[in-house]
């Protein structure tokens, strides 16, 4: 049977039922008339027994239809005639919705992708960055993470564990491609046999390191990234086996990561096998990421264990030299501190964004409020009709499904519209989001995106819908009918419920302001601190790194630095320019090393661990870091390789009490290394970030005598961050004019990190800044709603009040008191918000505590100006719709009804 | 029509087997069903009009029932129900199975008593 037909079957039947029971009724009358009833009896009788016709008729009707959905369709249908006949209501409702559920789901999104989802490796959950622990190190708290790998660890622990499948280690770095186009500087990573073992992505083309490839007597290779291959060779297969100049070095292409791979998050542009020399491995050097897939159904606290006891092993294996102690790290009280590979990833990242979904969701709360108070002034203009319905046989069930059904419909749309606002969130939340935002390539709107819009759309429908419901299950139909005229002012419990909705309202507003503007202080704290350097719009910043093959030696090497320094300056606008290894905020510590003050003693034995940084002369003036006392390096300090340094004012006081007394002091490295003259003092400088303590840093000269060797050999850093000061920073032709200079002393040489001290320093707060700006928005809004709240609230109030109104001033009353009166009700309601509001954010805020600098939890100005906004909010919030009530004409109000 | 403790309303199974054991009889209408229902058991059972017609329906719509256009014995336009084959065979599954059930709860009751 066709659907078209089933349709006329079904009229057929419901004629047929109608007959059946108005015949029923009648022979019923019929028989009860002939018990001696009067008609009139015996028909309320009979239809009194039958009970309610037309629900029965609607039960029978249902045996022939797809009952739950057609019953559903005909409400919808109700519900979607009513919107369109109440435009402004719908439309407030749905964008409010909307912009609520697409902030959720965008946010959700975020949470989602790099929260919850697994890292995009095979059975990622096995994989773990190989952290160690060594507390005996002083000094060594300053690497916040804990100690890395060094070399020899890993071939101890790769030969001797027995909880790892594949373990290896890796580094990145930079490399220059030359023979291609333009010399190019590239992200290279370092990787030794273990790690794509360990990461397991088979290669989209050609293979991966071969046990041959790191071998350190082999030819070399390299691998590409699937975004360098398409860039350079069009993503063309035949470039396996191909040759490129990596650092002046030819190497032998033998394959290529498929699209999105990372190593640990880190983007890349190619690979190098690390191709480690077993012969020439000291115990030292601790600068290496771990990584390593365990076993099956090995745990994390069993890897360290195992690991555990190969330290003594390692330690016996290697030496730092001849005449070295080897078991010297002993003290370090080194131990494993594995942790998975996700949590590395994330960092501290998952802080953040949980506040931004709780604040999203707060004001998602905020809006089914609103959403809710508006849906019971419906309900309310709604119930002589629901009660004439409820009187002609709906019944409470039926309604109430209605009232549901037309808020979750709501929900839904506003869900649907919320998608589309998500999907515009989220592009715009990668656009302003923190650029360390870890897995950021990994965001989108997935299903799971998808399933929880609609579990919030279903959600939020169902909770603003309740409350109206619940409201109406409550009352009682009879007094509806009588109660619900015009001519009284509105009972008590009826403006109950939406006062406690306008108070919710406000003490969420609250929470949401406090947040906001503590960010904003912290934001304050932050851009008053004193980083270091001064002017960091007009530093410009470029890193030149010159390979061993282009030019082998290191004195070269710096008369090459230093003309590429001349010849900047030589350009119009620059006042200064210097080098040095890392610039402040570049997450790069060039080294840590100890060094001892002469004729010191330290408690543990040793000197304390310092950040050592190798700068120009130059370099202080132009980043603007101020010379507190002494001079300055000089060319010839570098040429001649004299023994001096320069010290951070706080290593300066802290050693000898002041900065002009560290002038002419001596410090030494090493027992045996030459003492070495402190001839300059320069301010603190942030250098991990404004919010971290300004670290004890020592200034080397870019070029010195090598410590670490035992025949005297120079070292001097290849790798340079050239810092310019030029209030033409950043310009387009200044930058042109900066590598025309470079590539005048060498055209093989490429520019990188090309961007002002100030683009640096604003990622360094991105965090801060985009927890700022969404806390910013929600708290706006939710003022925005609160505000919309209370006026709506005041002024129903007041339309429900015309002819009380109309009496009061009648009989005398003055207007000013009228108005009072109103904006005194709102400011009751505000006062009582605010009250639980500061409860709420006294215990809420305690959670945003890492997120502050220099701002407490209960920052008392916060405390006092938010209440205080919203105080003058609702009041003129409430003076509108009072001043409305006090200007009513006393003899058209009482006319009107 | 109020009840009293002895007029017992049926359970759902029981409302569709008594009304196909009736029209088995012989077809009819609606009303009709009612007071053989009623005047059969004795005035023990009541059929709640507020069930039947809906269970009418849902026996309809399985084709254990058919309906056709008749006059009641006052000469007023009804429905008159009769039974299908279906209906018939349905009639005799759920008598056997109700049978079953009943000897199960006697039986246990009466050892319940001893």
């Amino acid at each position: 049977m066709s659907w078209f037909t089933s349709l006329f079957q079904r009229k057929r039947r419901y004629d047929d039922l109608s007959v059946s029971i108005q015949e029923h009724i009648h022979e019923r009358v019929d028989e009860l008339m002939q018990e001696g009833m009067t008609r009139q009896d015996a028909e309320r009788e009979a239809r009194r027994a039958f009970g309610n016709v037309a629900l029965i008729e609607e039960r029978g009707r249902e045996a022939w239809q797809w009952v739950a959905f057609e019953s559903l369709l005909r409400d919808l249908t109700l519900v979607f005639r009513r919107l369109r006949k109440t435009p402004g209501f719908a439309i407030t409702v749905l964008l409010t919705l909307a912009i609520g559920i697409g902030a959720n789901t965008a946010v959700f999104s975020v949470v989602n992708g790099i929260l919850l989802k697994p890292l995009p490796y095979p059975d990622s959950d096995r994989l773990v960055a190989l952290w160690l622990d060594a507390p005996g190190a002083g000094g060594l708290a300053n690497f916040m993470n804990g100690l890395q790998l060094s070399t020899s660890m890993y071939l101890t622990f790769s030969d001797h564990n027995r909880s790892f499948e594949a373990m290896g280690i890796w580094n990145r770095n930079t490399a220059n491609v030359t023979g291609l186009a333009e010399p190019e500087q590239v992200r290279t990573i370092l990787v030794s046999g273990g790690v794509l073992e360990a990461l397991d992505v088979p290669a989209a083309a050609g293979r991966w390191f071969s046990a041959t490839d790191q071998d350190p007597h082999s030819t070399k290779t390299v691998m590409l990234s699937y975004g360098y291959w398409q860039r350079h060779f069009g993503g063309d297969r035949s470039v396996i086996g191909r040759t490129i100049q990596v650092d002046s070095q030819s190497r032998e292409i033998v394959g290529v990561m498929p699209r999105g791979f990372r190593v640990e998050d880190r983007d890349f542009d190619l690979i190098l096998p690390l191709q480690l020399d077993r012969a020439k491995q000291i115990l030292a050097g601790f600068g290496w990421f771990g990584i390593g897939r365990l076993k099956p159904g090995v745990s994390i606290a069993q890897a360290d264990s195992d690991i555990k006891s190969l330290i003594g092993v390692w330690m016996d294996s290697w030496s730092n030299g001849p005449g070295t102690n080897p078991h010297y790290y002993k003290i370090w009280r080194i131990t494993p501190n594995f942790r998975s590979l996700k949590k590395q990833v994330i960092g501290n990242i998952g802080n953040v964004l949980w506040v931004v979904m709780a604040t999203v969701g707060l004001v998602m709360l905020i809006a089914c409020t609103n959403v809710a108070n508006l849906l019971l002034v419906r309900a309310e203009a709604r119930h002589q009709e629901l009660s004439v319905r409820a009187a002609l046989g709906a019944s409470r069930g039926r309604i109430i499904r209605e009232l549901m059904i037309e808020s979750v419909t709501l929900g839904m749309m506003g869900g649907v519209l919320g998608v589309f606002v998500a999907y515009a969130g989220l592009r715009l939340l990668v656009q302003i989001g923190p650029v360390d935002l870890p897995r950021l390539s990994e965001l989108s709107l997935d299903g799971w995106s998808l399933l929880f819009t609609f579990l919030l759309s279903v959600f939020s429908g169902v909770l603003f819908g309740a409350i109206p419901a619940i409201k109406y299950a409550w009352s009682k139909h009879a007094l509806m009918m009588g109660g619900a005229t015009r001519t009284t002012s509105a009972g008590r419990p009826r403006q109950r419920m939406r006062n406690l909705l306008v108070v919710a309202q406000v003490a969420m507003a609250l929470v949401l302001l406090v947040c906001a503007l503590l960010m904003i202080r912290t934001f304050a704290a932050l851009r008053n601190v004193e980083p270091g350097f001064s002017d960091p719009a007009h530093v410009q910043l470029v890193s030149i790194s010159i390979p061993d093959l282009l030019v082998p030696d290191q004195v070269a090497v710096m008369h090459l630095q230093n003309s590429i320094a001349d010849k900047i300056a030589g350009i119009p606008g620059v006042t200064s320019v210097g080098f040095a290894s890392a610039v402040p905020m570049d997450g790069d510590d060039p080294n840590w090393d100890e060094l001892a003050v002469d004729g010191k003693v330290y408690e543990s034995g040793e000197p304390p661990l310092r950040l050592f940084n190798y700068v120009s002369p130059g370099y202080f003036r132009a980043m603007g870091t101020r010379l507190v006392a002494g001079r300055d390096f000089s060319w010839s300090d570098l040429y001649a390789l004299h023994p001096v340094v320069i010290v951070s004012e706080n290593f300066a006081r802290d050693s000898w009490g002041s900065a002009a007394a560290a002038i002419g002091k001596s410090v030494h490295q090493f027992s045996k290394s030459p003492r070495l003259e402190v001839v300059g003092v320069v301010e603190d400088v942030r250098q991990h970030g404004v919010d971290e303590k300004a670290p004890m840093i020592i200034y080397w000269p870019a070029m010195i005598t090598n410590p670490y060797t035992r025949t005297p050999t120079i070292y001097g850093v290849r790798g340079v961050t050239f810092t310019i000061r030029s209030n033409r920073a950043g310009m387009e032709n200044f930058l042109t004019q900066v590598q025309q200079a470079v590539w005048s002393v060498n055209g093989s040489l490429p520019l990188a990190g090309i961007q002002t001290m100030d683009d640096l320093t604003s990622q360094a707060m991105a965090r801060t800044s985009f927890t700022l700006v969404m806390l910013s928005i929600a708290g706006s809004m939710a003022l925005l709603l609160g505000i919309i709240g209370i006026y709506g609230i005041i002024s129903y109030a007041v339309s429900q009040r015309t002819r009380e109104i109309g009496i009061r001033l009648a009989l005398g009353a003055r207007k000013r008191e009228l108005r009072w009166m109103f904006v005194r009700s709102a400011l009751v309601l505000t006062a009582t918000g605010v009250v639980f509001g500061l409860a709420a954010a006294i215990a809420l805020t305690r959670l945003m505590k890492t997120l502050l600098f220099e701002v407490s939890p209960t920052d008392p100005v916060t405390y006092v100006t938010i209440p205080l906004i919203l105080t003058i909010a609702a009041m003129a919030a409430s003076y509108l719709p009072a001043r409305r009530a006090a200007s009513i004409d006393p003899v058209e109000a009482l006319r009107a009804e | 029509m109020a009840k009293t403790n002895e007029q017992r309303d049926l359970f759902s199974g029981a409302l569709e087997l008594m009304v196909l054991h009736s029209l088995r009889l012989k077809p009819m209408h609606g009303y009709a069903l009612v007071k053989h229902i009623q005047q059969v058991s004795g005035e023990l059972l009541q059929i709640e009009e507020g069930s039947l017609y809906p269970a009418l329906q849902r026996m309809l719509r399985e084709g254990l029932l058919d309906s056709e256009a008749g006059v009641s014995a006052k000469g007023r336009p009804t429905r008159i129900y009769r039974l299908t084959a279906a209906g018939l065979r349905r009639l005799e599954d759920e008598r056997s199975s109700f049978d079953k059930m009943f000897a199960g709860i006697t039986r246990v009751l009466s050892t319940a008593q001893a």
